[in-house]
């Protein structure tokens, strides 16, 4: 079933210089799944979403979105597609308002000309309304209602994250990647964000595509793991299956063998007395 | 303090965003229609160059404070909007065409030098439209077969279909209404998605990017626009003072333009309005204190720009929103009495955006 699949990475390989940051990566993501990358520090997480939104390109190793290959697509046709974004470290527009922040992300859906922009049209006015009408019903999704003409820079964290996954909403993408979700959460918030992620995919349909560090959050809205080590795929599968993979406790915790070697040498109780 | 009760979103797309706004714009209006009946020749003549310099202001404020490009060369797109309303006023074609023109000429500039700017950033930038503005200016001196070189070239007045204007006060009115238009144009486009995708460029490139703003395209036209305004002030500027030359449109000329926004704050319309009353009422003010000051401070040579240079290193320092920041301070202050706290307009210091992927 080839239509099941939205997007699909073949031998994806990216060489920055010396380093081989991306080796050989092959996964599909399936419509109206949740699909996490997880791995230590340095696996190439953020590297392949680079490549899937079009920063990078592969050096070798093909993409396809839709079974449309994404190698000539620029970077900013790519949400065009139906692929949107967060980033690790919240790349909001600082000096916007939450509400002028969720506006841009409708570019894609612009409507309007540049001289329908400058003299204001009756069409430009539509759009504009019709615009704000979707924008307001993210706003009433995340229940960022209070927020709203408050300016980015003055919002906490927790607050920036949830606009960041609200821009992103705005697209009406189809794919949603999400770089880190609950970084910088507290408990409460990424239960929140568990919570939106997984409405995300239920009610909205979206298929999700995610990079997270916390296992409780990965194990509790994921339908499929990808675990990374060293821009190599170290194993797939649910996400009870990767955490109880050797290859993927060792990538995490080291071995016993790299254990002992940091353990005290025993001493005899002789000695320490 | 004002509190709007909004019931459609029609509230937050109309530029008069309420009966306050309305009242005192209205006022502003009245005055400025009545001004060639209120003001003498001499307040007059200073208003229209308010006037002129506020369009190419607010070129420079799209550019500068809603894109974050910034241009050290503007000067050159007004050069270049005021030769060619030289030249065609000078053939008889009537204001409203040569005008355009001087816009689409400039614009077409603009565009080149848009180049540089899709792969030089910050600082850079400045000293490739630096570089550029020399060019112009050297090449307006040049070619004298059009623009008489350094001779300077003589500007016939503003006409247009039979009608001439040959006093102060109908070129006053020609100033206006070319005012009253740009802003207007730049409030929309402010207001939609265009205006938002320069905010989007000037904040994040690489978020801008991702929300499928083609930087390039947006980055050249924010270019244009400001080069097309610049060229229309420009052509007023010319029809001002009568008379061109290259060395009004030199680096001293581009530097007063960067000064105006930075002075009257830089991403805010009023900005660029209350940037060019400084610019043009500051050598005035200096004027009467030369009287004032002792003769070894008053009459040294360059007093201007160390006054000038001094007004700027304070704003940086103490302002850096500027007269329209200093405005904003001042209206909250009346409008929270008594809650207001110092450090309400402080700038939070953010540590965590990434620049990995510039």
């Amino acid at each position: 079933m080839s239509s099941d699949i939205l997007l699909s990475a073949r031998d994806l390989t990216v060489r920055f210089g010396g380093v081989l940051a991306v080796n050989q990566v092959s996964f599909d993501v399936r419509r109206g799944e949740v699909f996490t990358l997880i791995g230590p520090n340095g696996a190439g997480k953020t590297t392949v979403f680079n490549l899937i939104s079009g920063i990078y390109t592969p050096t070798s190793g093909t993409l396809h979105y839709q079974g449309q290959p994404m190698a000539t697509v620029a970077p900013h046709a790519v949400a065009g597609l139906g692929i949107a974004r967060t980033f690790q470290n919240i790349e909001l527009f600082e000096h916007a308002t939450v509400l002028q922040n969720l506006l841009i992300g409708r570019h894609t859906h612009r409507k309007t000309r540049l001289w329908q922009d400058m003299f204001f049209t009756g069409t430009a006015r539509r759009a504009e309304i019709e615009a704000r009408e979707k924008v307001e019903q993210v706003i009433d999704f995340l229940e960022l209602q209070h927020h709203r003409d408050t300016l980015v820079a003055g919002l906490p964290y927790g607050v920036r994250k949830v606009v960041e996954l609200a821009r992103a909403l705005c697209t009406e993408p189809q794919l949603l990647l999400l770089d880190e979700p609950s970084s910088g959460l507290n408990v409460e918030e990424t239960d929140d964000m568990a919570f939106w992620i997984s409405d995300i995919k239920n009610l909205l349909g979206i298929t999700v595509l995610m990079v997270e560090h916390d296992m409780s959050l990965v194990s509790k809205v994921s339908d499929r793991v990808l675990a990374m080590s060293q821009g190599e795929v170290l194993a797939m599968g649910t996400p009870a299956q990767v955490q109880s993979h050797p290859g993927v406790i060792e990538a995490y915790l080291g071995t016993v063998e790299d254990l002992s070697g940091l353990r005290r040498p025993e001493r005899s109780p002789r000695e320490a007395a | 303090m004002r509190f709007i009760f909004k019931t459609e979103y029609d509230q937050d797309v109309r530029l008069a965003k309420h009966g306050g706004h309305v009242f005192w714009y209205g006022l502003l209006g009245l005055f400025l229609v009545c001004a060639p009946w209120l003001l003498d020749e001499y307040w007059l003549a200073q208003l229209t160059f308010v006037l002129i310099y506020s369009v190419v202001g607010l070129g420079l404020m799209l550019l500068a404070g809603f894109t974050g490009l910034f241009s050290i060369g503007h000067a050159a797109f007004l050069g270049v909007g005021a030769y060619t309303e030289a030249v065609l006023a000078a053939q008889g074609w009537p204001f409203p065409l040569s005008l355009a023109m001087a816009a689409g000429l400039s614009a077409a500039v603009g565009a080149v030098v848009g180049l540089p700017a899709l792969r030089v950033k910050g600082v850079y930038l400045g000293i490739a439209t630096l570089a550029f503005g020399f060019i112009v200016e050297e090449g307006l001196a040049r070619w004298e077969s059009v623009t008489g070189g350094n001779a300077g070239k003589h500007v016939v007045p503003v006409k247009m279909f039979g009608w001439e204007a040959s006093n102060e006060s109908s070129f006053y009115a020609v100033c206006l209404v070319v005012t009253v238009l740009a802003t207007l144009a730049v409030l929309n486009l402010l207001r939609s998605p265009t205006g938002r995708a320069f905010v989007a460029i000037r904040d994040s490139e690489i978020s801008a990017q991702s929300m499928g703003i083609h930087l390039a395209r947006y980055k050249t036209l924010s270019f244009m626009i400001s080069a097309a305004l610049a060229g229309m002030g420009g052509a007023l500027y010319a029809h001002k003072l009568q008379f061109i030359s290259p060395d009004q449109f030199n680096i001293l000329q581009s530097i007063d333009l960067l000064l105006m926004v930075v002075i009257g704050g830089l991403g805010s319309i009023h900005g660029a309005f209350l940037g060019a009353i400084f610019l043009i009422t500051m050598p005035q003010l200096i004027s009467l204190g030369k009287d004032v000051l002792p003769a070894a401070i008053g009459q040294a040579p360059g007093l201007q720009g160390v006054v000038y240079g001094l007004v700027l290193i304070a704003f940086v320092m103490f302002e850096p929103m500027g007269l329209y920041g200093r405005w904003l301070k001042i209206r909250t202050w009346f409008q929270l009495f008594p809650f207001y706290r110092k450090g309400m307009f402080k700038r939070q210091k953010s540590f965590q955006k990434s620049d990995r992927l510039k």
